[in-house]
């Protein structure tokens, strides 16, 4: 890690544990904020969390674990959440994972989320917080060339 | 000028409306983002002058300007809407989610001056007429909970809604911080008005970022019609378990997702170790109409104890997918077979799934169950947070008991054991039954193994996961009954 990173850490750290002041549980919301900025929460990043929140670091790691939107390593490709929950499955979204997975092989990260709030017009999916729905398998490649 | 109306939920984003609203702006046409009406088949729809054009993309615009598009007619007077009865729901595809005028304008912020007139004790008084039951799943009386914490003496109480609304084949919650958030922030604020908590927090999922976006701005937009009460919106990290509400609190407090045991409750003691009401995005959603009409006029809907309406969501292979708000009692025949058209796909129905994952398979024998948390309940199954996922004959049920348990490994907490090792085991055993080893033996094996989580759990994930279990392997057997011998294929 660069000490450029270091201190942009540090200062997103700083930032949330001054709000924490009158915000109490601020652990998430720091997670969440230095993952969206830096992309992933390292051992480096941890250890710093846990000693500007007087937490140990077992604790912070217990919780960047737990969840699954935190990452421990940088993910360099784009990401498609694909939904895969239970009313997209029933529009058929097994069928279309196989093929999805071929074209994006290499290019684009295809993971799996359970439900979107789009279980009406699935099969869903999320790409930087925009959504798709009613895809088939042309509008799932489309979608792969488009962000490769 | 020409207005046009276009609705900003998700759903009609996905589905291009933006493209579509940015194409009659170059018409010259002012567009109105508005809340989604719930007709999700016809998304993107365009209300112009009342009138819907269902599906429109931007070549459309012309010819719906000009009056010559086909239209699904009145938009309220569409077979979908017109029976509903929409008190939830009452502003959807009416009002633009975000403006304070319109909100006013709908009755807006009434209940909340009711309650403030009337005082705490007729609040609390005025829900527990109303017969509101908590509608994440758990149908809980709302009155009473929140009686608990008003009775309870402590420095700070909170006010907490569960809007991690995890359970696929169900978006009402969604649609409620997207479409009329102002309302479910004066619902926190008249719960904080009763049981005398000045802080709220609103637990979103993050796979919402949109609900996120437009709960954080109308905060923002209405603190000063809200003070001295006070919100804050708290972004989950995509753990399924952080719906029940003790995992929900530990979520907040910034630690695992873990499920306490209970007691104590959380009315007693929850988030922070303070007295806390935690509901779901509806039930605190239906509070502001209930103060402003009255507990009696809501509990003169629906059947038996359960009062009021229900938002119910059709979802999956459904052909008219969207948002049905009527009162209790309504059967899965009308919902499904009726107003949602019969499969998507044209193929004959032949499982819904009621209530989200960890929600029962019901079979089309049994569609005549009325939609009351008691008779559900009765057959074995579950209102949950009311959504409908329809499955056509394609599909196979044995594979969806194998997901449930897979759903259950992967969200599990890791806090009681029967929740933990049970769904670990329970796909090992299920992949045996699908390859065909020694079916007698393991579905017995999935008999027992569901009894022990259903009574071991610590709570309602691996508590409820043998409901959509057991629910396939009783109306569906035959699907699990493959005797096709893997041994002699390999």
């Amino acid at each position: 890690m660069t000490s450029q990173q270091t201190d942009q850490i540090a200062a997103i750290v700083e930032r949330c544990v001054r709000a924490e002041k009158v915000a109490r549980g601020a652990l998430l919301p720091i997670l969440h904020e230095v993952q969206a900025e830096v992309g992933y929460i390292s051992e480096d990043v941890v250890r710093q969390i846990a000693h500007a929140l007087n937490l140990t670091r077992a604790e912070v790691h217990g919780v960047v674990s737990f969840y699954h939107d935190f990452r421990a390593a940088p993910q360099p490709l784009p990401v498609i959440k694909l939904c895969r929950a239970e009313a997209c499955k029933a529009r058929g979204v097994e069928t279309l994972v196989a093929e999805a997975e071929v074209k994006a092989a290499g290019k684009v990260s295809i993971e799996t989320v359970y439900c979107l709030g789009l279980c009406s017009v699935g099969p869903a999916a999320l790409v930087n917080d925009r959504p798709y729905a009613r895809l088939d398998g042309h509008g799932l490649a489309t979608l792969i060339e488009e962000i490769a | 000028m020409s207005v046009v109306r276009i609705s900003d939920d998700a759903v009609a984003l996905a589905l291009g409306a933006d493209a579509l609203a940015t194409a009659f702006e170059r018409q010259g046409a002012t567009v109105e983002r508005v809340s989604s009406w719930g007709m999700h088949w016809l998304e993107p729809l365009v209300d112009f002058g009342g009138v819907g054009y269902g599906n429109a993309t931007p070549a459309d615009v012309p010819a719906i300007l000009a009056g010559t598009a086909a239209s699904i007619g009145r938009i309220e007077e569409h077979p979908f809407i017109a029976p509903q009865q929409r008190l939830t729901f009452a502003r959807a595809g009416r009002t633009r989610p975000l403006s304070l005028e319109d909100y006013a304008a709908s009755g807006g912020w009434e209940g909340l001056m009711r309650a403030r007139e009337t005082g705490s004790a007729a609040t609390l008084e005025e829900v527990m007429i109303s017969g509101l039951r908590g509608r994440g799943g758990a149908g809980f009386p709302a009155g009473i909970k929140w009686k608990t914490v008003a009775d309870t003496s402590a420095p700070q109480k909170y006010i907490v809604c569960n809007a991690d609304e995890g359970d696929s084949g169900t978006f009402a919650d969604r649609m409620v911080m997207e479409g009329d958030p102002y309302m479910l922030i004066e619902g926190m604020a008249i719960a904080g008005h009763a049981v005398g908590a000045d802080k709220g927090y609103v637990y979103v999922r993050s796979e919402y970022p949109h609900a996120i976006a437009k709960m954080r701005a109308a905060i923002e937009r209405c603190a000063h019609i809200i003070a001295p009460f006070t919100v804050e919106i708290r972004v989950g990290a995509g753990a399924y378990v952080c719906g029940e509400e003790t995992s929900l609190l530990n979520s907040i407090e910034g630690r695992r997702g873990e499920v306490r045991a209970k007691p104590p409750l959380p009315a007693i003691k929850g988030l922070f170790g303070q007295p806390t009401v935690i509901n779901n995005v509806l039930t605190l959603a239906a509070v502001p109409w209930i103060l402003s009409q009255g507990g009696a006029a809501y509990a003169a809907y629906g059947m038996g104890r359960s009062r009021g309406t229900m938002p119910i969501q059709l979802a999956g292979n459904v052909r008219h997918g969207g948002l049905f708000e009527t009162a209790f009692g309504i059967t899965l025949e009308e919902l499904v077979n009726g107003i949602g058209g019969g499969t998507a796909s044209g193929r004959p129905v032949r499982a819904v799934q009621v209530g989200g994952p960890l929600g029962a398979y019901i079979p089309v024998s049994q569609f005549g169950l009325p939609f009351d948390y008691e008779a559900f309940a009765a057959a074995d199954a579950l209102i949950g947070h009311a959504g409908i996922t329809v499955f056509d004959d394609s599909v196979d049920m044995a594979r969806m008991a194998r997901f449930a348990l897979e759903f259950c490994a992967a969200e599990s907490c890791g806090k009681c054991t029967p929740c933990r090792l049970g769904s670990v085991r329970g796909v090992e055993v299920m992949d045996q039954i699908i390859a065909g080893r020694d079916v007698d033996t393991n579905v017995a094996l999935i008999e027992d193994l569901s009894e022990t989580m259903k009574f071991g759990s610590l709570c309602a994930l691996g508590g409820f996961t043998p409901y959509p279990v057991m629910s396939a392997l009783t109306h569906f057997r035959e699907d699990f009954m493959i005797q096709e011998s893997a041994e002699t294929i390999a």
